[in-house]
């Protein structure tokens, strides 16, 4: 499957500190109009989100809200590990027009394609 | 640890080829993961076990568990017997059906997880939330489940 949108591996760095990032389970799937990127994120909020675009790269990081240890922990098997996944662009991705949305813990971005590139009616005399 | 119980994993819904596409996902990275990551990816054979997390106070029992992009309404929590049971279905967008798959990796399906509390709780008080993917249970102990201070008094 030739793959227009790629994931590349974490690469834990910050600030020369290791950090351990979970992968986000996501869904990708291209519509006429775009892309659409669902990112599984539980425990993130809005305002635990940093997606950066750079050259043709976006960069999906999402911090966990910080919570109040409560009581003791008699059994877990959540991860407090930020989340964290790159992705390679489709050069026909408008980059000025990429929305984020957050709800109930998973991302979705549209990433929609530009003008150009858009699939095109011609109608015929 | 014998808190949760042994479940049956979940017949998952026929997904269709998006399935196949995650299949060879799946046995792509079997061979670069290490092993710390295949206990994450074996969901595609147990199908949906969220993760799930119990902590206590002197008053309360929490159960937490990670339960992203779902519905309130699709949410099903019991109490029965000292058994915590929390179930549910999470629905694939239908509109998403004809746009070309690229990665499939999120699981749609019925998920069930039980919990044994290991304490007696009032079941009329037990209130949950759903915030940001994230369901939280507060079990309220039973004033008999609750630890005592008993004062020594020396005459």
């Amino acid at each position: 499957m030739k793959s227009t949108v790629e994931k590349e591996a974490a690469q834990p760095v910050n600030g020369g500190r290791r950090q351990e990032f979970i992968s986000p389970e996501v869904n990708i799937f291209e519509t006429p109009e775009g892309y659409v990127l669902e990112a599984e994120m539980p425990g993130v909020a809005k305002e635990g989100l940093e997606i950066t675009l750079e050259g043709n790269e976006v960069t999906i990081v999402g911090h966990r809200q910080p919570e109040p240890q409560i009581g003791n922990t008699l059994f877990r098997e959540s991860h407090n590990a930020d989340f964290r996944r790159v992705f390679e662009l489709d050069p026909a991705i408008d980059t000025a027009k990429v929305l984020a949305r957050m709800e109930q813990g998973v991302l979705t971005l549209t990433l929609p394609k530009s003008e150009r590139v858009k699939p095109r009616k011609i109608a015929v005399d | 640890m014998n808190l949760t119980r042994w479940q049956r994993p979940e017949v998952a819904t026929w997904t269709g080829f998006g399935g196949l596409t995650s299949l060879r996902d799946e046995i792509d990275r079997l061979f670069e993961a290490p092993l710390s990551e295949l206990a994450r990816t074996s969901q595609l054979l147990s199908g949906w076990t969220p993760a799930l997390d119990v902590f206590e106070d002197k008053d309360n029992l929490f159960v937490k568990v990670e339960l992203p992009g779902m519905k309130k309404e699709q949410i099903d929590i019991s109490l029965h017997d000292g058994s915590l049971s929390i179930s549910g279905e999470r629905k694939g967008e239908s509109k998403h059906e004809e746009a070309e798959v690229y990665r499939a990796e999120r699981f749609y399906g019925r998920f069930q997880r039980m919990v044994t509390l290991p304490t007696a709780v009032a079941a009329d008080k037990v209130k949950a939330q759903y915030k940001d993917g994230i369901l939280t249970i507060t079990l309220p102990k039973t004033e008999e489940a609750k630890p005592k201070h008993i004062e020594v008094s020396v005459s």
